[in-house]
Protein backbone atom coordinates (compact mmCIF):
# COMPACT_ATOMS: atom_id res chain seq x y z
CA UNK A 1 0.00 0.00 0.00
CA UNK A 2 2.20 2.81 -1.22
CA UNK A 3 0.65 6.05 -0.25
CA UNK A 4 1.82 7.98 -3.28
CA UNK A 5 -0.29 5.96 -5.69
CA UNK A 6 -3.39 8.04 -5.91
CA UNK A 7 -1.81 10.92 -7.68
CA UNK A 8 -4.66 13.05 -8.79
CA UNK A 9 -3.40 16.42 -9.93
CA UNK A 10 -5.46 19.36 -8.71
CA UNK A 11 -6.93 21.24 -11.66
CA UNK A 12 -5.74 24.62 -10.39
CA UNK A 13 -2.14 23.43 -10.18
CA UNK A 14 -2.31 21.98 -13.71
CA UNK A 15 -3.58 25.28 -15.09
CA UNK A 16 -1.06 27.39 -13.18
CA UNK A 17 1.83 25.17 -14.33
CA UNK A 18 0.56 25.22 -17.91
CA UNK A 19 0.18 28.98 -17.94
CA UNK A 20 3.68 29.34 -16.46
CA UNK A 21 5.21 27.16 -19.17
CA UNK A 22 3.28 29.01 -21.85
CA UNK A 23 4.66 32.27 -20.44
CA UNK A 24 8.15 30.82 -20.90
CA UNK A 25 7.64 29.62 -24.46
CA UNK A 26 5.22 31.90 -26.29
CA UNK A 27 7.66 34.83 -26.60
CA UNK A 28 10.20 32.52 -28.26
CA UNK A 29 7.57 31.24 -30.70
CA UNK A 30 6.75 34.81 -31.61
CA UNK A 31 10.34 35.23 -32.84
CA UNK A 32 9.70 32.53 -35.43
CA UNK A 33 6.59 34.30 -36.70
CA UNK A 34 8.28 37.68 -37.02
CA UNK A 35 11.11 36.27 -39.14
CA UNK A 36 8.59 35.89 -41.97
CA UNK A 37 6.73 39.19 -41.66
CA UNK A 38 6.53 41.55 -44.64
CA UNK A 39 6.41 44.60 -42.36
CA UNK A 40 9.80 46.28 -42.09
CA UNK A 41 9.11 49.55 -40.27
CA UNK A 42 7.34 48.50 -37.07
CA UNK A 43 6.59 45.47 -34.92
CA UNK A 44 3.01 45.25 -36.15
CA UNK A 45 0.92 42.28 -35.05
CA UNK A 46 -0.58 40.36 -36.76
CA UNK A 47 1.95 40.54 -39.63
CA UNK A 48 0.34 42.01 -42.73
CA UNK A 49 1.84 39.24 -44.85
CA UNK A 50 4.43 36.47 -44.83
CA UNK A 51 7.55 36.32 -46.97
CA UNK A 52 10.89 34.52 -47.26
CA UNK A 53 12.55 37.61 -48.69
CA UNK A 54 14.40 38.58 -45.52
CA UNK A 55 16.24 35.27 -45.38
CA UNK A 56 17.83 36.10 -48.72
CA UNK A 57 18.60 39.66 -47.59
CA UNK A 58 20.22 38.38 -44.39
CA UNK A 59 22.19 35.77 -46.31
CA UNK A 60 23.79 38.53 -48.38
CA UNK A 61 24.80 40.72 -45.46
CA UNK A 62 28.58 40.66 -44.92
CA UNK A 63 28.35 42.26 -41.44
CA UNK A 64 26.13 39.42 -40.17
CA UNK A 65 28.53 36.81 -41.53
CA UNK A 66 31.51 38.60 -40.01
CA UNK A 67 29.84 38.76 -36.61
CA UNK A 68 28.80 35.11 -36.84
CA UNK A 69 32.32 34.07 -37.82
CA UNK A 70 33.86 35.95 -34.93
CA UNK A 71 31.37 34.47 -32.47
CA UNK A 72 32.06 30.93 -33.65
CA UNK A 73 35.84 31.43 -33.44
CA UNK A 74 35.65 32.98 -29.98
CA UNK A 75 33.29 30.28 -28.72
CA UNK A 76 35.46 27.46 -30.11
CA UNK A 77 38.68 28.66 -28.53
CA UNK A 78 37.01 29.60 -25.24
CA UNK A 79 35.43 26.15 -25.12
CA UNK A 80 38.80 24.49 -25.73
CA UNK A 81 40.42 26.50 -22.92
CA UNK A 82 37.47 25.88 -20.60
CA UNK A 83 37.56 22.14 -21.32
CA UNK A 84 41.23 21.93 -20.38
CA UNK A 85 41.04 24.07 -17.25
CA UNK A 86 37.68 22.75 -16.11
CA UNK A 87 38.65 19.10 -16.44
CA UNK A 88 41.97 19.61 -14.65
CA UNK A 89 40.21 21.40 -11.83
CA UNK A 90 37.44 18.82 -11.56
CA UNK A 91 39.94 15.95 -11.51
CA UNK A 92 41.99 17.59 -8.78
CA UNK A 93 38.96 18.48 -6.67
CA UNK A 94 37.15 15.16 -6.90
CA UNK A 95 40.03 12.69 -6.75
CA UNK A 96 41.96 14.16 -3.86
CA UNK A 97 41.52 15.88 -0.56
CA UNK A 98 43.72 18.83 0.21
CA UNK A 99 43.82 22.09 2.04
CA UNK A 100 42.00 24.91 0.25
CA UNK A 101 39.78 22.57 -1.78
CA UNK A 102 36.60 24.47 -0.89
CA UNK A 103 38.24 27.77 -1.77
CA UNK A 104 39.13 26.51 -5.23
CA UNK A 105 35.62 25.31 -5.99
CA UNK A 106 34.36 28.71 -4.86
CA UNK A 107 36.89 30.41 -7.11
CA UNK A 108 35.67 28.46 -10.14
CA UNK A 109 32.05 29.46 -9.51
CA UNK A 110 32.84 33.11 -8.75
CA UNK A 111 32.94 34.45 -12.34
CA UNK A 112 29.36 33.31 -12.81
CA UNK A 113 28.09 34.05 -9.31
CA UNK A 114 29.11 37.69 -9.50
CA UNK A 115 27.05 39.85 -11.87
CA UNK A 116 28.56 39.82 -15.37
CA UNK A 117 29.11 43.54 -15.28
CA UNK A 118 31.62 43.16 -12.44
CA UNK A 119 33.62 40.53 -14.32
CA UNK A 120 33.47 42.72 -17.41
CA UNK A 121 34.53 45.99 -15.87
CA UNK A 122 37.29 44.45 -13.75
CA UNK A 123 38.81 42.72 -16.79
CA UNK A 124 38.51 45.94 -18.77
CA UNK A 125 40.23 48.03 -16.17
CA UNK A 126 42.91 45.36 -15.77
CA UNK A 127 43.57 45.44 -19.53
CA UNK A 128 43.78 49.22 -19.31
CA UNK A 129 46.19 49.12 -16.38
CA UNK A 130 48.39 46.55 -18.11
CA UNK A 131 48.07 48.47 -21.40
CA UNK A 132 46.86 45.43 -23.30
CA UNK A 133 45.00 46.51 -26.46
CA UNK A 134 41.54 45.03 -27.01
CA UNK A 135 41.58 42.21 -29.51
CA UNK A 136 40.19 38.82 -30.34
CA UNK A 137 42.20 37.39 -27.46
CA UNK A 138 40.81 39.74 -24.82
CA UNK A 139 37.31 38.53 -25.76
CA UNK A 140 38.45 34.91 -25.48
CA UNK A 141 40.05 35.58 -22.12
CA UNK A 142 36.81 36.92 -20.71
CA UNK A 143 34.69 34.13 -22.15
CA UNK A 144 36.95 31.28 -21.06
CA UNK A 145 36.90 32.63 -17.50
CA UNK A 146 33.18 32.06 -17.04
CA UNK A 147 32.97 28.97 -19.29
CA UNK A 148 35.25 26.97 -16.98
CA UNK A 149 32.47 26.57 -14.43
CA UNK A 150 30.11 24.80 -16.85
CA UNK A 151 32.68 22.20 -17.83
CA UNK A 152 33.77 21.89 -14.21
CA UNK A 153 30.22 21.24 -12.94
CA UNK A 154 29.58 18.52 -15.50
CA UNK A 155 32.98 16.89 -15.02
CA UNK A 156 32.80 16.96 -11.21
CA UNK A 157 29.40 15.26 -11.25
CA UNK A 158 30.78 12.48 -13.45
CA UNK A 159 34.06 12.09 -11.55
CA UNK A 160 32.04 11.55 -8.39
CA UNK A 161 30.40 8.53 -9.97
CA UNK A 162 33.67 7.19 -11.37
CA UNK A 163 34.85 4.63 -8.87
CA UNK A 164 38.40 4.86 -7.65
CA UNK A 165 38.68 1.09 -7.78
CA UNK A 166 38.47 1.19 -11.58
CA UNK A 167 41.57 3.32 -11.72
CA UNK A 168 43.37 1.17 -9.19
CA UNK A 169 42.41 -1.97 -11.12
CA UNK A 170 43.82 -0.48 -14.29
CA UNK A 171 47.06 0.38 -12.53
CA UNK A 172 47.25 -3.09 -10.94
CA UNK A 173 46.88 -4.65 -14.36
CA UNK A 174 49.99 -2.81 -15.46
CA UNK A 175 48.69 0.28 -17.21
CA UNK A 176 50.66 3.42 -16.55
CA UNK A 177 49.00 6.71 -15.64
CA UNK A 178 48.65 7.87 -19.22
CA UNK A 179 47.21 4.56 -20.40
CA UNK A 180 44.75 4.62 -17.50
CA UNK A 181 43.70 8.11 -18.48
CA UNK A 182 43.35 7.16 -22.14
CA UNK A 183 41.52 3.86 -21.72
CA UNK A 184 39.70 4.09 -18.40
CA UNK A 185 39.12 7.69 -17.30
CA UNK A 186 38.48 9.31 -20.66
CA UNK A 187 35.78 6.86 -21.86
CA UNK A 188 34.04 7.32 -18.52
CA UNK A 189 34.00 11.09 -18.47
CA UNK A 190 33.79 11.58 -22.25
CA UNK A 191 30.08 12.30 -22.56
CA UNK A 192 30.14 14.62 -19.56
CA UNK A 193 32.96 16.59 -21.17
CA UNK A 194 31.12 16.70 -24.46
CA UNK A 195 27.99 17.98 -22.72
CA UNK A 196 29.99 20.53 -20.73
CA UNK A 197 31.78 21.63 -23.88
CA UNK A 198 28.52 22.15 -25.73
CA UNK A 199 27.05 24.18 -22.91
CA UNK A 200 30.24 26.24 -22.70
CA UNK A 201 29.98 26.86 -26.43
CA UNK A 202 26.35 27.94 -26.12
CA UNK A 203 27.21 30.18 -23.17
CA UNK A 204 30.07 31.88 -24.99
CA UNK A 205 28.13 32.16 -28.25
CA UNK A 206 25.39 34.05 -26.43
CA UNK A 207 27.43 36.17 -24.01
CA UNK A 208 27.01 39.92 -24.29
CA UNK A 209 27.60 41.63 -20.95
CA UNK A 210 31.26 40.73 -20.46
CA UNK A 211 31.89 41.05 -24.18
CA UNK A 212 30.81 44.69 -24.33
CA UNK A 213 33.67 45.42 -21.95
CA UNK A 214 36.40 43.19 -23.40
CA UNK A 215 35.82 43.73 -27.12
CA UNK A 216 37.32 46.68 -28.91
CA UNK A 217 35.88 47.52 -32.32
CA UNK A 218 34.97 43.94 -33.15
CA UNK A 219 31.36 42.83 -32.99
CA UNK A 220 30.37 39.31 -32.03
CA UNK A 221 26.87 38.26 -33.02
CA UNK A 222 25.33 39.27 -29.64
CA UNK A 223 27.06 42.66 -29.85
CA UNK A 224 25.64 43.08 -33.34
CA UNK A 225 22.17 42.26 -31.99
CA UNK A 226 22.58 44.62 -29.07
CA UNK A 227 23.37 47.46 -31.46
CA UNK A 228 20.22 46.66 -33.39
CA UNK A 229 18.19 46.54 -30.19
CA UNK A 230 19.41 49.91 -28.99
CA UNK A 231 19.21 51.59 -32.40
CA UNK A 232 16.99 49.53 -34.70
CA UNK A 233 18.00 50.02 -38.31
CA UNK A 234 17.32 46.70 -39.97
CA UNK A 235 14.36 45.17 -38.17
CA UNK A 236 13.67 42.35 -40.67
CA UNK A 237 17.32 41.25 -40.67
CA UNK A 238 17.35 41.29 -36.87
CA UNK A 239 14.21 39.14 -36.86
CA UNK A 240 15.87 36.52 -39.04
CA UNK A 241 19.12 36.57 -37.04
CA UNK A 242 17.13 36.18 -33.79
CA UNK A 243 15.38 33.10 -35.16
CA UNK A 244 18.64 31.54 -36.34
CA UNK A 245 20.24 32.19 -32.94
CA UNK A 246 17.33 30.43 -31.18
CA UNK A 247 17.70 27.40 -33.44
CA UNK A 248 21.49 27.30 -33.15
CA UNK A 249 21.46 27.41 -29.34
CA UNK A 250 18.70 24.80 -29.02
CA UNK A 251 20.74 22.08 -30.72
CA UNK A 252 23.66 21.93 -28.26
CA UNK A 253 21.24 22.15 -25.32
CA UNK A 254 19.21 19.19 -26.57
CA UNK A 255 22.38 17.25 -27.33
CA UNK A 256 23.82 18.02 -23.89
CA UNK A 257 20.56 16.89 -22.31
CA UNK A 258 20.60 13.51 -24.03
CA UNK A 259 24.29 13.01 -23.27
CA UNK A 260 23.87 13.51 -19.53
CA UNK A 261 20.39 12.02 -19.19
CA UNK A 262 21.52 8.93 -17.29
CA UNK A 263 21.59 10.21 -13.75
CA UNK A 264 23.29 13.50 -13.35
CA UNK A 265 21.76 16.73 -14.47
CA UNK A 266 22.97 19.39 -16.80
CA UNK A 267 24.43 22.13 -14.73
CA UNK A 268 22.11 24.83 -15.83
CA UNK A 269 22.29 26.82 -12.68
CA UNK A 270 24.04 30.14 -12.65
CA UNK A 271 24.33 30.82 -16.30
CA UNK B 1 66.43 1.82 -5.79
CA UNK B 2 67.41 -0.66 -8.52
CA UNK B 3 65.12 -3.58 -8.02
CA UNK B 4 66.09 -6.46 -10.25
CA UNK B 5 62.94 -8.24 -11.08
CA UNK B 6 64.10 -10.04 -14.19
CA UNK B 7 65.27 -13.15 -12.46
CA UNK B 8 62.87 -13.65 -9.62
CA UNK B 9 59.77 -11.93 -10.99
CA UNK B 10 59.48 -10.25 -7.63
CA UNK B 11 56.52 -8.33 -6.25
CA UNK B 12 58.01 -5.02 -7.21
CA UNK B 13 58.37 -4.32 -10.88
CA UNK B 14 61.17 -2.34 -12.40
CA UNK B 15 60.58 1.29 -13.17
CA UNK B 16 59.06 2.00 -16.53
CA UNK B 17 61.32 3.12 -19.31
CA UNK B 18 61.06 6.26 -21.35
CA UNK B 19 59.91 9.74 -20.45
CA UNK B 20 56.22 8.88 -20.25
CA UNK B 21 56.92 5.86 -18.11
CA UNK B 22 59.05 7.64 -15.56
CA UNK B 23 56.61 10.55 -15.43
CA UNK B 24 53.80 8.13 -14.80
CA UNK B 25 55.79 6.47 -12.03
CA UNK B 26 56.64 9.81 -10.48
CA UNK B 27 52.97 10.80 -10.42
CA UNK B 28 52.02 7.53 -8.74
CA UNK B 29 54.68 7.89 -6.09
CA UNK B 30 54.12 11.58 -5.43
CA UNK B 31 50.43 12.38 -5.86
CA UNK B 32 51.12 15.94 -4.70
CA UNK B 33 53.21 16.49 -7.82
CA UNK B 34 50.31 15.48 -10.05
CA UNK B 35 47.92 17.58 -8.01
CA UNK B 36 50.23 20.55 -8.29
CA UNK B 37 50.53 20.16 -12.05
CA UNK B 38 46.78 19.76 -12.44
CA UNK B 39 45.93 22.80 -10.36
CA UNK B 40 48.53 25.21 -11.68
CA UNK B 41 46.88 26.14 -15.00
CA UNK B 42 43.37 26.76 -13.64
CA UNK B 43 44.74 28.59 -10.63
CA UNK B 44 46.96 30.78 -12.77
CA UNK B 45 43.97 31.69 -14.93
CA UNK B 46 41.31 32.15 -12.29
CA UNK B 47 43.40 33.00 -9.27
CA UNK B 48 45.88 35.37 -10.86
CA UNK B 49 44.14 36.90 -13.89
CA UNK B 50 40.58 36.92 -12.62
CA UNK B 51 41.04 37.58 -8.91
CA UNK B 52 43.80 40.02 -9.78
CA UNK B 53 41.43 42.03 -11.97
CA UNK B 54 38.75 42.02 -9.30
CA UNK B 55 41.25 43.21 -6.74
CA UNK B 56 42.52 45.93 -9.08
CA UNK B 57 38.94 47.11 -9.51
CA UNK B 58 38.40 47.20 -5.76
CA UNK B 59 41.54 49.29 -5.30
CA UNK B 60 40.42 51.77 -7.93
CA UNK B 61 37.23 52.41 -5.98
CA UNK B 62 39.47 54.03 -3.34
CA UNK B 63 41.00 56.37 -5.90
CA UNK B 64 39.26 59.58 -6.85
CA UNK B 65 38.88 61.70 -9.93
CA UNK B 66 40.29 65.17 -10.27
CA UNK B 67 37.40 67.49 -10.95
CA UNK B 68 39.33 69.86 -13.21
CA UNK B 69 41.44 67.58 -15.36
CA UNK B 70 39.14 64.55 -15.22
CA UNK B 71 42.18 62.37 -14.54
CA UNK B 72 42.22 59.58 -11.98
CA UNK B 73 44.21 60.54 -8.88
CA UNK B 74 45.99 57.47 -7.56
CA UNK B 75 45.83 58.24 -3.86
CA UNK B 76 43.78 56.40 -1.33
CA UNK B 77 40.71 58.31 -0.31
CA UNK B 78 37.11 57.67 0.65
CA UNK B 79 35.94 60.61 -1.45
CA UNK B 80 34.46 58.38 -4.16
CA UNK B 81 32.41 56.50 -1.60
CA UNK B 82 31.16 59.82 -0.30
CA UNK B 83 30.05 60.61 -3.83
CA UNK B 84 28.30 57.25 -3.98
CA UNK B 85 26.12 58.23 -1.04
CA UNK B 86 24.72 61.33 -2.77
CA UNK B 87 20.91 61.31 -2.94
CA UNK B 88 20.83 60.82 -6.73
CA UNK B 89 23.11 57.79 -6.48
CA UNK B 90 21.25 56.40 -3.47
CA UNK B 91 18.07 56.65 -5.56
CA UNK B 92 19.65 54.40 -8.17
CA UNK B 93 20.63 51.84 -5.53
CA UNK B 94 17.21 51.86 -3.85
CA UNK B 95 15.42 51.59 -7.20
CA UNK B 96 17.54 48.60 -8.22
CA UNK B 97 17.10 46.79 -4.91
CA UNK B 98 13.32 47.28 -4.93
CA UNK B 99 13.14 46.02 -8.51
CA UNK B 100 15.28 42.99 -7.62
CA UNK B 101 13.02 42.24 -4.65
CA UNK B 102 9.81 42.50 -6.67
CA UNK B 103 11.23 40.40 -9.49
CA UNK B 104 12.27 37.74 -6.99
CA UNK B 105 8.84 37.58 -5.38
CA UNK B 106 7.03 37.44 -8.71
CA UNK B 107 9.39 34.73 -9.99
CA UNK B 108 8.79 32.66 -6.87
CA UNK B 109 5.02 32.92 -7.26
CA UNK B 110 5.05 31.95 -10.95
CA UNK B 111 7.72 29.29 -10.50
CA UNK B 112 6.05 27.44 -7.64
CA UNK B 113 3.23 25.70 -9.58
CA UNK B 114 5.62 24.67 -12.36
CA UNK B 115 8.22 23.33 -9.94
CA UNK B 116 5.60 21.62 -7.78
CA UNK B 117 3.89 19.98 -10.72
CA UNK B 118 7.21 18.81 -12.18
CA UNK B 119 8.42 17.50 -8.82
CA UNK B 120 5.31 15.75 -7.58
CA UNK B 121 2.99 14.85 -10.44
CA UNK B 122 5.01 14.68 -13.65
CA UNK B 123 6.36 11.20 -14.41
CA UNK B 124 8.41 9.64 -17.18
CA UNK B 125 8.01 11.42 -20.47
CA UNK B 126 6.17 14.37 -18.90
CA UNK B 127 8.98 14.86 -16.45
CA UNK B 128 11.52 15.06 -19.28
CA UNK B 129 9.24 17.46 -21.13
CA UNK B 130 8.99 19.73 -18.12
CA UNK B 131 12.71 19.62 -17.60
CA UNK B 132 13.44 20.56 -21.20
CA UNK B 133 10.59 23.06 -21.06
CA UNK B 134 12.54 24.92 -18.39
CA UNK B 135 16.00 24.24 -19.81
CA UNK B 136 15.39 25.55 -23.32
CA UNK B 137 14.18 29.02 -22.28
CA UNK B 138 16.93 29.13 -19.66
CA UNK B 139 19.66 28.56 -22.22
CA UNK B 140 18.20 30.33 -25.21
CA UNK B 141 19.81 33.60 -26.11
CA UNK B 142 19.45 36.36 -23.56
CA UNK B 143 19.23 39.08 -26.21
CA UNK B 144 16.70 37.18 -28.27
CA UNK B 145 14.50 36.88 -25.19
CA UNK B 146 14.67 40.63 -24.66
CA UNK B 147 14.00 41.18 -28.34
CA UNK B 148 10.91 38.98 -28.16
CA UNK B 149 9.57 41.23 -25.42
CA UNK B 150 10.28 44.28 -27.48
CA UNK B 151 8.01 42.75 -30.11
CA UNK B 152 5.36 41.93 -27.50
CA UNK B 153 5.34 45.24 -25.66
CA UNK B 154 5.52 47.54 -28.67
CA UNK B 155 2.42 49.69 -29.09
CA UNK B 156 1.50 47.96 -32.34
CA UNK B 157 2.61 44.56 -30.95
CA UNK B 158 0.74 41.44 -29.92
CA UNK B 159 -0.25 42.54 -26.43
CA UNK B 160 -1.88 45.72 -27.70
CA UNK B 161 -3.62 43.69 -30.41
CA UNK B 162 -5.04 41.17 -27.91
CA UNK B 163 -6.33 43.89 -25.61
CA UNK B 164 -7.78 45.73 -28.60
CA UNK B 165 -9.66 42.63 -29.79
CA UNK B 166 -11.03 42.16 -26.26
CA UNK B 167 -11.95 45.85 -26.14
CA UNK B 168 -9.83 46.22 -23.04
CA UNK B 169 -7.33 48.81 -24.29
CA UNK B 170 -8.52 51.15 -21.54
CA UNK B 171 -6.94 48.76 -19.02
CA UNK B 172 -3.45 49.25 -20.49
CA UNK B 173 -4.01 52.99 -20.85
CA UNK B 174 -5.25 53.23 -17.28
CA UNK B 175 -2.27 51.29 -15.98
CA UNK B 176 0.19 53.40 -18.00
CA UNK B 177 -1.41 56.58 -16.65
CA UNK B 178 -0.48 55.54 -13.10
CA UNK B 179 2.52 57.29 -11.60
CA UNK B 180 5.72 55.28 -10.88
CA UNK B 181 4.74 52.13 -12.83
CA UNK B 182 3.40 53.87 -15.93
CA UNK B 183 4.92 55.57 -18.96
CA UNK B 184 4.27 56.44 -22.58
CA UNK B 185 3.95 52.83 -23.67
CA UNK B 186 4.60 49.46 -22.06
CA UNK B 187 8.03 49.18 -23.65
CA UNK B 188 9.22 52.39 -21.99
CA UNK B 189 7.62 51.85 -18.57
CA UNK B 190 8.95 50.27 -15.36
CA UNK B 191 6.19 47.68 -15.76
CA UNK B 192 7.84 46.56 -18.99
CA UNK B 193 11.26 46.33 -17.32
CA UNK B 194 9.75 44.27 -14.52
CA UNK B 195 8.00 41.86 -16.92
CA UNK B 196 11.18 41.24 -18.90
CA UNK B 197 13.26 40.71 -15.75
CA UNK B 198 10.74 38.15 -14.48
CA UNK B 199 10.66 36.39 -17.83
CA UNK B 200 14.40 36.19 -18.28
CA UNK B 201 15.27 35.00 -14.74
CA UNK B 202 12.26 32.75 -14.08
CA UNK B 203 13.96 29.47 -15.09
CA UNK B 204 16.72 30.17 -12.54
CA UNK B 205 14.04 30.09 -9.85
CA UNK B 206 12.25 26.97 -11.09
CA UNK B 207 15.21 24.59 -11.10
CA UNK B 208 16.40 24.88 -7.47
CA UNK B 209 12.79 25.05 -6.31
CA UNK B 210 12.00 21.81 -8.07
CA UNK B 211 15.10 20.17 -6.60
CA UNK B 212 13.96 21.16 -3.09
CA UNK B 213 10.34 20.11 -3.65
CA UNK B 214 11.43 16.70 -4.90
CA UNK B 215 12.97 16.04 -1.53
CA UNK B 216 9.77 16.75 0.40
CA UNK B 217 8.31 13.34 1.35
CA UNK B 218 4.78 12.94 0.00
CA UNK B 219 3.56 11.14 3.09
CA UNK B 220 4.19 14.24 5.21
CA UNK B 221 1.70 16.13 3.07
CA UNK B 222 -0.78 13.30 3.33
CA UNK B 223 -0.31 13.05 7.07
CA UNK B 224 -1.06 16.75 7.31
CA UNK B 225 -4.26 16.28 5.29
CA UNK B 226 -5.24 13.23 7.35
CA UNK B 227 -4.85 15.27 10.50
CA UNK B 228 -7.44 17.68 9.18
CA UNK B 229 -5.39 20.48 7.64
CA UNK B 230 -6.88 22.22 4.64
CA UNK B 231 -4.70 22.37 1.49
CA UNK B 232 -3.90 25.98 2.36
CA UNK B 233 -2.78 25.05 5.88
CA UNK B 234 -0.68 22.16 4.57
CA UNK B 235 0.96 24.54 2.14
CA UNK B 236 1.74 27.15 4.79
CA UNK B 237 2.78 24.87 7.63
CA UNK B 238 4.34 21.83 5.94
CA UNK B 239 5.23 22.34 2.29
CA UNK B 240 6.55 25.88 2.35
CA UNK B 241 8.91 25.48 5.33
CA UNK B 242 10.35 22.30 3.80
CA UNK B 243 10.75 23.89 0.37
CA UNK B 244 12.06 27.21 1.65
CA UNK B 245 15.77 26.41 1.10
CA UNK B 246 15.04 25.86 -2.57
CA UNK B 247 13.12 29.11 -2.80
CA UNK B 248 16.00 30.97 -1.20
CA UNK B 249 18.53 29.27 -3.47
CA UNK B 250 16.51 30.35 -6.50
CA UNK B 251 16.08 33.84 -5.14
CA UNK B 252 19.86 34.20 -4.95
CA UNK B 253 19.98 33.93 -8.73
CA UNK B 254 17.00 36.16 -9.51
CA UNK B 255 18.12 38.80 -7.00
CA UNK B 256 21.77 38.85 -8.00
CA UNK B 257 21.10 38.77 -11.73
CA UNK B 258 18.64 41.67 -11.48
CA UNK B 259 21.07 43.70 -9.37
CA UNK B 260 23.83 43.51 -11.95
CA UNK B 261 21.91 43.73 -15.20
CA UNK B 262 22.21 46.82 -17.36
CA UNK B 263 20.93 45.70 -20.73
CA UNK B 264 17.28 45.00 -19.95
CA UNK B 265 16.49 48.41 -18.38
CA UNK B 266 18.43 50.08 -21.17
CA UNK B 267 16.35 48.48 -23.92
CA UNK B 268 12.98 48.20 -22.21
CA UNK B 269 12.39 50.85 -19.61
CA UNK B 270 12.56 54.49 -18.70
CA UNK B 271 15.59 56.74 -18.59
CA UNK B 272 15.93 56.17 -14.84
CA UNK B 273 19.23 54.45 -14.14
CA UNK B 274 19.83 51.09 -12.48
CA UNK B 275 23.10 50.12 -10.77
CA UNK B 276 24.42 48.31 -13.83
CA UNK B 277 23.60 51.22 -16.12
CA UNK B 278 25.29 53.65 -13.74
CA UNK B 279 28.45 51.51 -13.76
CA UNK B 280 28.39 51.37 -17.53
CA UNK B 281 27.82 55.11 -17.90
CA UNK B 282 30.54 56.09 -15.41
CA UNK B 283 33.23 53.85 -16.88
CA UNK B 284 32.34 54.69 -20.47
CA UNK B 285 31.65 58.23 -21.60
CA UNK B 286 32.27 59.84 -18.21
CA UNK B 287 35.57 58.01 -17.72
CA UNK B 288 35.02 58.02 -13.96
CA UNK B 289 36.44 54.57 -13.24
CA UNK B 290 36.68 55.12 -9.45
CA UNK B 291 32.95 55.86 -9.13
CA UNK B 292 32.08 52.98 -11.48
CA UNK B 293 34.21 50.69 -9.31
CA UNK B 294 32.54 51.96 -6.15
CA UNK B 295 29.15 51.24 -7.74
CA UNK B 296 30.14 47.63 -8.46
CA UNK B 297 30.98 47.18 -4.79
CA UNK B 298 27.30 47.80 -3.94
CA UNK B 299 25.84 44.61 -5.48
CA UNK B 300 28.76 42.62 -4.08
CA UNK B 301 28.06 43.87 -0.56
CA UNK B 302 24.31 43.36 -0.91
CA UNK B 303 24.83 39.85 -2.25
CA UNK B 304 27.31 39.15 0.55
CA UNK B 305 24.67 40.03 3.14
CA UNK B 306 22.04 38.10 1.21
CA UNK B 307 24.21 35.00 0.95
CA UNK B 308 25.05 35.17 4.62
CA UNK B 309 21.35 35.28 5.50
CA UNK B 310 20.63 32.49 3.00
CA UNK B 311 23.36 30.34 4.50
CA UNK B 312 21.81 30.75 7.93
CA UNK B 313 18.50 29.57 6.47
CA UNK B 314 20.26 26.46 5.11
CA UNK B 315 19.73 27.31 1.45
CA UNK B 316 23.01 25.89 0.20
CA UNK B 317 21.99 22.32 0.80
CA UNK B 318 19.49 22.76 -2.02
CA UNK B 319 21.94 23.98 -4.63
Amino acid sequence: MRSDRQNRTPMGLKIAAGVGLAFLHLPLLLIFLYAFTTEDKSYQFPPPGLTLKWFAVTWNRPDVWEALGLSVRVASISTAVALTLGTLCAAAISQTRFFGREAISLLVILPIALPGIITGISLRSAFNLAEIPFSFWTIVLGHATFCVVVVYNNAVARFRRLQGSLIEASMDLGADGFQTFRHVILPNIGTALLAGGMLAFALSFDEVIVTTFTAGQQATLPIWMLEELVRPRQRPVTNVVAMVVVLVTFLPILAAYYLTQDGDQISGQGK
Amino acid sequence: MSVSSSASGGAILAGRGGLGGSLSDAFWRKPQLLLFLMLTPPLLWLGVIYLGSLFALLIQSFFSIDEFSGMVVREFTLKTYGELLRPSNLDIIVRTVIMAGLVTIASAVIAFPIAYFAARYARGRWKAMFYLGVMLPLWSSYLVKIYAWKLILAKEGILGWVFDKLHLTFLIDGWLALPIVGGNSLSVSPTGTFLVFVYVWLPFMILPMQAALERVPTNLLEASADLGASPGQTFRNVLLPLALPGVIAGSIFTFSLTLGDYIIPQIIGTSHLFIGMAVYAHQGTAGNIPLAAAFTVVPVVIMGIYLWLAKRAGAFNAL
